[in-house]
């Protein structure tokens, strides 16, 4: 039985019980430490010595602390003494059961995937693509995994794709925002031609490791890194465009993982503009910016923004399409959406179970 | 907000509204124009060097976005051409001040001292050539923020002249402007009672984009909402904004409609982390309706009233926003730059009411 088939058995099994997709849970090991012992020896002793050389001032920290332990929280740390996200059963009772999650999607973060040393980024993500199947999906089937790619080193992300496309727990390619060029660059797109070859989109997850977080420097608080996570995103929905990845590869899906959502009508709008009067710079562009967006991209929810009126958000869903807006938790951390609160707007029936459940039905790998 | 009433009851002259454009284009032809204005060493070294070509990449002038296609000369920089300027944004677009906002190489050099000696040089040709030529233009001064206090004392210098309405930055630096590094600038501007202009246009010391560089000059201009939210984050977290109370910043050719999403996702984080900086005492969509103003054109908003209106609120209000042409940057095309679908009661604001409010210079001197 397929993913897609076990998910609709669950829900017509429960009659009358709501349940939702989620995409975005942050599955956690119990500590640092015992995720770098399912790394290889050469690079669990590389680490040891080294550390994660990533791109920031320190050794062993984000130039940006954040503001709450984990970024998480405060009452998802379980009593086992592992990290938020690390235990399946505070993950089932605060989220999963309490939720009605019938499928969420796994998003790893870091673990040393953002590193610069390719060969370091190779070694982690695929130890967190087995790590994954072993500790989270084996044991809760309503999980699914990422196939996390070390995506600045394109051959060895295919071989990655290519190690796992076969097996159906996992739904998605998973990339992160922060990179060293924007995802239309020539470099990326082996990777694409290998996810759509098994018909698996691709999400974009904000984090990751770079330069400057904006084009006018480096801040100076998490209030402004917070911000700058929109920016890759947005950095990156353009450069898909307009670089012609949309229309090489027309069947690509791609996901954009906690980026916000709100401002996606007016940089359309602002691109369509744009397109109008500059296209002969990009003549592999050969349809409004706007068309791609709608016909290719998915954005997640979580976090949500807020505006004072909140109906206003409803012409905004509206613009981006009821079809390409997929419900996310963010579970476990700090700004986490709750299901029941996240909407501040009225939907209606069809329009909630759009974004709750049925959208990600079509869009994650599940046949 | 400041009440404008009594201030202006009726704008202008000849008892009609004083009408301003708050963002046109001057274009410097070439740096010969500006070499009356430095000493010998200067002039020496343009011309032994044969530097020129001083136009900042942020609009290369044969770009289809940096001069509409009927403004363009054969020959000539954009916007160089005075009369062209004083005809189309005057008498055709019908104002009857226009504020100049001269971007030029100095804006970006990476030398300081050549930063500092070409705005000085280009606030000096647009008193001589322009303003003293056509007295329905002002100009903001332009300053060298690769050297703040070189900047501060080239405010200091210009200020004297009350044709001098407001201070204009780039909004990509070499830090962002919130930074202690700039309150030298920030000090002179309060002094003075002048606004600083942010205006679109970058050093290009860093990848445009916080994941490196694009492909093209399409994503870079497409970028330019990033730098000013960067712009105004960073102002807001850095406690620059509640050290200057006195300035109000005009964001200039920066596009309007990003504004409420970044106004709400700034205030959702900052209600969840703002512990970090307890110097924002209030959500930055708060701080934004009070202490920012935004520039027309490029008006990225779908032409149509109820959208504009609702555009308007989500922005906090009618005396955001600031009438603008841009000339001769190709934004829109016809003879009105007002959108068609503009509500009446905002072009009156836009045009006059919510200019008067924070020029206050052009309040005194006519």
């Amino acid at each position: 039985m397929s993913v897609r088939e076990t998910i609709l058995q669950t829900v017509e099994g429960s009659p009358g019980r709501e349940f939702i997709i989620d995409s975005d849970i942050h599955p956690e090991p119990y500590s640092p430490q015992s995720f770098r012992e399912r790394l290889p020896a050469r690079w669990r002793e590389h680490c040891e010595t080294y550390g994660d050389p990533q791109r920031g001032p320190y050794a062993a920290l984000t130039g940006y602390p954040r503001y709450i332990p984990r970024t998480s929280r405060r009452d998802a740390w379980p009593s086992n003494g592992g990290l938020p996200g690390s235990d399946l059963e505070l993950m089932r009772e605060q989220h999963l059961d309490r939720h009605g999650v019938a499928l969420g999607v796994l998003e790893p973060l870091g673990q040393g995937s953002w590193t610069r040393n390719l060969e370091l980024m190779g070694a982690v993500c695929s130890a967190l693509n087995e790590w994954q199947l072993e500790d989270f999906v084996a044991h809760e089937p309503r999980l699914k995994a990422s196939i996390v790619v070390p995506m600045e080193d394109a051959p060895a992300a295919v071989a990655e794709i290519r190690k796992h496309a076969d097996n159906r727990d996992f739904v998605q390619v998973q990339m992160n925002s922060l990179s060293e060029e924007p995802f239309g660059r020539r470099k990326y797109w082996p990777i694409y031609e290998e996810a759509v070859s098994h018909g698996l989109p691709v999400g974009i997850h904000v984090g990751g490791s770079t330069g400057a977080r904006t084009g006018g420097g480096w801040p100076s608080y998490y209030n402004e890194e917070h911000y700058s996570l929109v920016n890759s995103t947005q950095a990156h929905l353009t450069s898909l465009v307009l670089e012609g990845v949309f229309e090489h590869f027309p069947a690509l899906k791609v996901i954009l993982i906690e980026g916000g959502i709100a401002w996606t009508p007016a940089l359309s709008t602002r691109l369509d503009r744009l397109w109008s009067r500059l296209g002969s710079e990009v003549p592999h562009c050969r349809k409004p910016p706007s068309e791609y967006v709608k016909a290719n991209v998915f954005f997640s929810t979580q976090p949500m923004e807020e505006p004072e009126n909140p109906e206003d958000l409803l012409q905004i869903f509206a613009d981006i399409g009821w079809n390409n807006i997929l419900y996310a938790s963010d579970y476990p951390h700090w700004d986490y959406d709750d299901p029941e609160y996240a909407f501040k707007a009225p939907l209606s029936v069809e329009q909630k179970r759009k974004i709750m459940f049925d959208n990600a039905l079509s869009v994650y790998r599940l046949d | 907000m400041p009440e404008l009433s009594e201030a202006r009851p009726d704008g202008g002259s000849n008892g009609t509204a004083l009408k301003i454009d708050c963002d046109v284009h001057p274009g410097v032809p070439t740096v010969e124009a500006l070499m009356p204005y430095m000493d010998d060493y200067w002039v020496d070294e343009f011309r032994n060097r044969q530097i020129d070509g001083l136009e900042i990449a942020t609009y290369p002038p044969n770009a289809p976005l940096s001069c509409r296609p009927d403004w363009r000369r054969d020959g000539e920089r954009p916007g160089a051409d005075r009369d062209q300027l004083s005809d189309v944004v005057l008498d055709t677009f019908g104002s009857d001040i226009a504020i100049c906002n001269p971007v030029y190489g100095g804006l970006v050099a990476l030398s300081e001292q050549m930063a500092a000696v070409l705005c000085r040089a280009t606030n000096c040709w647009i008193a001589e050539q322009w303003l003293d030529r056509d007295p329905r233009l002002r100009s903001s001064i332009v300053v060298p923020a690769q050297n703040p206090i070189l900047a501060a004392e080239e405010i200091e210098r210009c200020a004297a002249d009350a044709r001098f309405v407001q201070i204009m930055l780039l909004v990509a630096n070499e830090l962002l402007l919130g930074r202690q590094y700039y309150w030298p600038i920030y000090e002179a501007a309060q002094k003075h009672g002048l606004p600083i202009c942010i205006h679109a246009g970058s050093m290009y010391r860093y990848p445009t984009t916080p994941s490196g560089w694009p492909s093209h000059y399409l994503q870079d201009y497409a970028a330019t909402p990033q730098l000013f939210t960067a712009q105004m984050q960073n102002l807001m977290s850095e406690g620059a904004l509640a050290r200057f109370p006195g300035i109000t910043f005009v964001l200039a050719e920066s596009g309007i409609s990003w504004l409420p999403p970044y106004m709400w996702r700034a205030s959702r984080t900052w209600k969840g982390v703002r512990g970090e900086v307890p110097w924002i005492k209030r959500a930055p969509s708060a701080e934004v309706r009070d202490r920012f103003r935004v520039t027309l054109q490029p008006f990225d908003v779908t032409d149509d009233h109820d959208r504009i209106e609702k555009l308007v609120e989500q922005i906090g209000g009618e005396h955001m926003l600031l009438f603008s042409s841009d000339f001769p940057h190709w934004q829109f095309d016809g003879d009105d730059p007002v959108p068609s679908a503009m509500p009446e009661h905002l072009v009156r604001k836009m045009r006059t009411d919510n200019p008067l409010s924070i020029y206050t210079r052009l309040r005194e001197d006519k």
